[in-house]
């Protein structure tokens, strides 16, 4: 025989643990809104229908070892990572053209193979300085694929025009990045192609080239 | 300062630096080792040159950098022909060229081997040399490109920092770079100039130059040569046998 108080005990318990399982249903719904609303707002791709915008690009010129500004038009995302990696691959894509100045292969090996060169762009913000003042720059830091650095051409000049044609890039169409440092494939490595040095920070403002005779 | 403070501070110095990378700062230090010898094979780590006599004047001396080596092969030139060999032909000629104008002459690769550039650097400054040559090759541009560090100049301290040793002597080198790049001008080689980040140069304590030898491309003046003529390596080797003669001379002047 069942008692009452047992009778009420186990109604208490049954109403709870359907109140529970409500809660828990609406947690979960709400957390799903949550993860569908951060996957639609992160942009994956350049907003194509954005208006062009003026760019500048430095292209490299092996023959002098000179930087010489180039005028283009990009739509551009609004996002600032994402605009950096837009104008690099741009850049890196001119390098590809049959009449460069500063031929490399790249990824794909080929025009057709756009987006393969760089992997990221990430930009964070500088340490504050020692007497505490906020740092208004930025440092970008640039992913490269392993593809791209492997099929790089190996030497002082063109390893180190092709870094300082980034940096320069970088700094003329966004000025907040003031420091650029390199990685492939996600990690430090000690040159770009045998050369140039990737273990450092390198100064947006380093970027002038004596050009020769 | 009181002492306790001092030993800090020199504590604190050295736990910065990674073990055995002080680059010793010099200014015109008497080490004379002998001339146009090669160093003995690297591993473990090149040697250290005999003890210095005391009260001996400073001596002018080179030291060759022929860039990569064993598997480092560097940028590939032709189908058969390596960065890291030609590097090491022209070392071994510019050291006898030099050698023959009385100038002691030190080389860092002798022969096929993958030398770190911690242990290029040690060697090198082991020898307080007057002048680094770094010898390098590629196949794009023209002419021969000539690079400093790219580090801003700062004064010469006992003790260096052994990332950035070059810093104290970035002065010298560029009025090194501009003897050479003379040089080659005078020999109708084009030549670029240019500054960069470049391991083992960023660490070595010595006036240092990037020699970064190119094809010769057609030009107005000059007519295509591939990287593997000799007569196109010869002009390029009297041009830096006459600089480094020159530096010779600049480098006697010097307070």
């Amino acid at each position: 025989m069942i008692s009452r108080a047992e009778r009420i005990l186990f109604m208490g318990m049954l109403i709870a643990a359907v109140i529970m399982a409500a809660i828990l249903i609406r947690l979960r719904e709400r957390a799903q809104d949550r993860l569908h609303a951060l996957q639609t707002s992160t942009p994956l791709a350049e907003a194509v229908e954005a208006l062009p915008t003026a760019v500048t690009l430095l292209i490299p010129n092996d023959a002098d070892n000179s930087l010489q500004e180039s005028q283009r038009s990009l739509p551009l995302p609004h996002d600032e990572s994402a605009r950096a990696h837009v104008l690099l691959e741009t850049l890196l894509e001119s390098f590809k053209e049959p009449s460069s100045t500063h031929p490399i292969a790249g990824a794909g090996g080929s025009s057709s193979a756009r987006g393969l060169d760089i992997d990221e762009v990430f930009l964070m913000p500088l340490p504050q300085a020692r007497d505490g003042a906020p740092n208004p720059g930025k440092m970008a830091v640039v992913n490269f694929s392993t593809a791209f650095a492997q099929s790089h051409p190996s030497g002082i000049e063109p390893e180190t025009l092709t870094l300082l044609s980034i940096i320069g890039t970088l700094h003329a169409n966004l000025p907040a990045i003031t420091q650029v440092r390199f990685l492939v494939d996600g990690h430090p490595r000690d040159t770009l192609a045998g050369h140039a040095d990737l273990t450092r920070v390198y100064l947006a403002s380093s970027t002038d080239s004596e050009g020769g005779r | 300062m009181r002492w306790t403070d001092a030993v800090l501070r020199g504590a604190l110095t050295f736990a910065l630096l990674p073990p055995l990378s002080l680059a010793v700062g010099h200014a015109r230090q008497t080490q004379p080792p002998s001339a146009s010898t090669p160093l003995p094979p690297p591993p473990p780590s090149p040697s250290v040159p005999s003890p210095t006599p005391p009260n001996v004047a400073p001596r002018f001396l080179v030291v060759l950098d022929a860039a990569h080596g064993g598997d480092d092969t560097g940028a590939r030139i032709a189908d058969h022909l390596l960065e890291k060999d030609i590097t090491l032909s022209l070392s071994a000629r510019l050291r006898s060229m030099v050698s023959a104008h009385g100038i002691g002459v030190i080389t860092i690769r002798d022969y096929d081997v993958n030398l770190s550039a911690t242990s290029r650097a040690e060697a090198a400054n082991r020898m307080s040399a007057a002048a680094c040559i770094l010898i390098h090759a590629t196949a794009t541009g023209s002419g021969v490109h000539l690079y400093t560090s790219s580090l801003a100049p700062t004064p010469i301290t006992r003790f260096m920092p052994w990332q950035t040793a070059q810093s104290g002597y970035v002065t010298q080198s560029l009025k090194l770079s501009s003897e050479i790049d003379s040089a080659l001008a005078h020999a109708e080689i084009p030549v670029t100039l240019g500054r960069t980040s470049l391991q083992p140069m960023d660490s070595l304590a010595c006036p240092a130059v990037a020699v970064e030898v190119a094809p010769l491309a057609a030009g107005s003046a000059t007519k295509a040569a591939p990287l593997s003529d000799a007569a196109y390596q010869r002009s390029i080797l009297d041009a830096l046998t006459a600089a480094i003669d020159e530096w010779r001379n600049d480098w006697r002047q010097q307070p």
